[in-house]
């Protein structure tokens, strides 16, 4: 569904530098450093907005991370390898599922551990789903994966004695180090520690985008028998991007359980997939940066309906469901004008600007 | 290609992984909170005080509790229009959690830090308000009355600051349990439970009366809307008797699957399930373009028991009952008066109640105080505990049947319990009536 719109933008750019190779002293840099560095900006950035806000931001602002994280892997699945899957929630729901459990049973384990526990979690399942829908293409992937946000929720239900049903698990977890204790809040330190796993995320993934996998993908994406006849491995191909779109997701779940201390299979129900995949193409499929609009839009875009409903003194009945119909129309808008989403509008103006200082 | 710098990328993750590892330990190790200061009074002013609720009000659980806050807002507005409590309105916020646990963190916060509200009254549902039990408590938030009959709620050592509400499941199933035992004596009993607290905690309760008796034990998932296969299992083992701890839309879809298959048990539903007014418009909802279209509801209703504790908006005897009635006519938001209206109602009485007895002089210690030292009389029909070491709220239920064409007549008096093995006992508690009870100016 996404590559005609995809394919018109040429190179994909995982981190929106610039397209033609211009030859700064940036660019002398390898491109790990370089994404690390971003990373390291990144951080530097959510920490100085944390100085400057209160607690309920600090919550906003780790659920922007963990969503950016988890819209960046459906970014790399459909984005760059072209396949679309509708179970992205479902591995969130795994990772989220994972940490509770860890938490629950083995409370020793550190944080930086039940993360690691996770990714490998994820990876397994990657694998397991991946093998299973690599042959599958178009629609009949999204159809398989389908299933996946359907069925997984259910399990929670199945295996109630362990997953708890619907009222899912509670989880306390350890808050900031006594020696931060005064200077951070418990929910800044969560916010903290979700931004530094996320950037680090992002640096990976935008590293991999970059490098001979991102080609091998894109050049699948474009033509899966092109690509066959260069010498690319199709099957292997496709199986590494879901696998690493279902870690970025696992990893996405860990953080977001992590943070609300609280998993239920309601909160990662198709709707969640759906939303996932529908932020991302709003805030542009070409581009990493993509996720990073998806994310915001995702988190804000309902609190800032529900502050204008108010604003307006509109009827109650107007309020609750303003925000689903708000999100719906600034999608259908951001699409009719600008087809490559946010990133994509942002990235031809910024092009318009410099060709004028030329 | 530099395949030499990509992996530099790796020693750098790992650095950063070992400076996790240094700055934390067991992720799941939690020391002890802080002691909360509640000598604070945010949200209070001369003239308001400001309290906030998270309840569904989109979302697939809206239809069923949005009368929860109507409700109550109608009480607030007439406690306000009477000149308050203490010379102070009340503002009462409610925010849109859609029964999903993840907002419901969001909303709650947002209602402490920015609206910062006095206290929580009400925050409805048990797996949403699970997610901010320890965040209230942490923050010294008073989380009165959560709106569910989860047992979670009456733990003071650990949750010092929650205050139940709702009779919890244990403590009803096990007056539902007395009576069948008693009025039923030797008849199969077969339950049909919603898979999860409601349906744990309410067979603890009933199998302390029925074990020998029970034929069937069946349970639903409330996301999927199907009872045929439960209901078809409950006939074949012979239940005579079908105890149903159920949400109104399952008690519904139950009696119109038995009255599919021609299967005619005596029902006994929860207070959960046992609003009649709303099961009313469920069924007719439900057999609409089916056979059974225009079959009036109450058929199905006939001969139900019910357990509850609050007052009813049926019974024309009640006279809290009639109070409710006409305040909802005057201050509501239109539409028939339900039960589930009357729950908010009830809850929202109390509370002013409350803050009544907290005095003139009100922080969040003085309502502390006032919960721990205030006598209940009413609206409710049963004894409430909200003191040192129970905050268990209400504590027992009394019986009515139904009957087609919307009498209802009580089968069993008031009686009270606890939630683990204890007898259960008569009580002569006599709630006061409307004019009576001290709530407003």
């Amino acid at each position: 569904m996404s590559q005609p719109t995809v394919r018109r933008e040429t190179p994909t750019d995982p981190v929106g530098s610039d397209p033609a190779p211009r030859h700064t002293r940036r660019s002398a840099l390898p491109l790990p450093v370089r994404h690390l560095l971003l990373a390291a900006l990144g951080l530097a950035a959510v920490a100085g907005l944390l100085l400057v806000t209160g607690d309920l931001t600090a919550l906003r602002l780790a659920a922007v991370g963990y969503t950016m994280l988890a819209v960046a892997g459906l970014q790399l699945l459909v984005g760059a390898s072209g396949q679309v899957s509708l179970g992205h929630g479902a591995f969130m729901m795994i990772g989220a599922y994972a940490m509770a459990l860890l938490v629950l049973h083995q409370p020793m384990l550190p944080l930086a551990v039940n993360l690691a526990i996770i990714v490998v979690v994820s990876v397994v399942a990657g694998i397991a789903v991946g093998a299973a829908t690599a042959r599958l293409h178009g629609p009949y992937l999204a159809g398989a994966t389908l299933i996946l946000a359907v069925g997984l929720p259910g399990l929670a239900h199945r295996y109630h004695d362990v997953l708890g049903g619907s009222n899912g698990l509670n989880i306390r977890t350890a808050g900031a180090p006594p020696f931060l204790q005064g200077l951070v809040s418990t929910s800044e330190w969560r916010a903290l520690v979700v931004w530094t796993t996320v950037v680090l995320g992002l640096a990976l993934l935008a590293t991999l985008s970059a490098g001979r996998l991102g080609r091998r993908m894109r050049a699948i994406r474009d033509d899966e028998t092109a690509a066959a006849m260069a010498g690319v491995p199709v099957g292997g191909t496709k199986v590494v991007a879901f696998v690493i779109a279902s870690t970025a997701g696992g990893l996405a779940g860990g953080l977001q359980a992590y943070v609300l201390g609280t998993v239920t299979p309601g909160s990662f129900t198709l709707v969640l997939s759906l939303t996932l995949l529908a932020a991302l193409v709003m805030g542009g499929i070409g581009s990493l940066w993509g996720a990073l609009w998806a994310a915001i839009a995702i988190v804000y875009l309902q609190i800032w309906a529900t502050d204008l409903a108010r604003a307006l003194n509109l009827s109650r009945d107007v309020e609750n469901n303003l925000p689903i119909v708000f999100f719906g129309v600034v999608l259908i808008l951001v699409l009719r004008f600008w087809p490559l989403g946010v990133h994509g509008a942002l990235h031809s103006l910024r092009a318009r600007l410099r060709a004028r200082e030329s | 290609m530099r395949p030499r710098t990509r992996t530099r990328a790796l020693p750098a993750l790992g650095l950063a992984l070992i400076m996790f590892l240094t700055a934390c330990g067991g992720a799941g190790e939690v020391g002890d909170g802080a002691d909360v200061d509640l000598d604070v009074a945010p949200g209070v002013t001369d003239d308001a005080v400001v309290i906030g609720s998270h309840q569904p009000l989109t979302g697939p659980a809206a239809p069923g509790y949005l009368a929860v806050s109507q409700g109550a807002a109608a009480v607030f507005d007439h406690v306000n229009a009477q000149g308050g409590v203490n010379g102070r309105s009340i503002d009462y916020r409610v925010e849109d959690d859609a029964y999903d646990p993840s907002q419901t963190i969001d909303v709650t916060r947002q209602l402490v830090i920015e609206d910062e509200i006095f206290a929580m009254v009400g925050g409805l549902g048990t797996p949403t308000h699970s997610g901010v039990l320890d965040y209230l408590n942490e923050e010294g938030v008073p989380d009165i009355f959560p709106s569910s009959g989860a047992l979670a709620w009456n733990n003071p050592d650990e949750h010092p600051l929650t205050y139940g509400w709702q009779t919890d499941y244990t403590k009803e199933a096990k007056i539902q349990g007395a009576y069948i035992a008693e009025h039923f004596a030797g008849q199969g009993v077969g339950y049909l439970y919603q898979n999860d607290d409601i349906g744990e905690d309410s067979q603890a309760g009933l199998d302390q009366y029925l074990t020998d008796d029970v034929v069937a034990r069946q349970h639903y998932e409330s996301e999927v809307a199907d009872l045929s296969s439960q209901m078809a299992e409950l006939e074949r083992s012979g239940a005579e008797v079908v105890v149903c701890s159920c949400i109104p839309a399952f008690v519904a879809l139950g009696m119109l699957e038995a009255a599919r298959i021609g299967y005619e048990p005596q029902w006994m539903v929860s207070s959960i399930g046992g609003d009649t007014t709303t099961l009313q418009a469920l069924l007719a909802e439900f057999t609409q373009d089916t056979d059974a279209e225009g079959v009036p509801a109450d058929t199905f209703l006939d001969d139900m028991l019910i357990t509850t504790y609050m007052p009813r908006v049926e019974d024309e005897d009640d006279e809290w009952g009639r109070f409710f009635l006409a305040i909802y006519e005057e201050y509501g938001e239109g539409g028939p008066v339900t039960n589930t209206h009357v729950f908010g109602m009830t809850q929202a009485v109390m509370f002013a109640q409350v803050l009544m007895s907290a005095g003139e002089d009100l922080t969040r210690r003085s309502l502390i105080e006032a919960m721990d030292e205030q006598e209940w009389r009413g609206p409710g029909s049963v004894p409430f505990s909200s003191s040192d070491g129970d905050h268990g709220g209400h504590e027992g239920v009394y019986v009515v049947q139904y009957q087609e064409g919307g009498a209802i007549e009580m089968v069993q008096e008031p009686r009270v319990t606890d939630r683990e093995g204890g007898a259960i006992e008569e009580t002569d508690f006599e709630p006061l009536m409307p004019e009576e009870l001290p709530f407003h100016d």
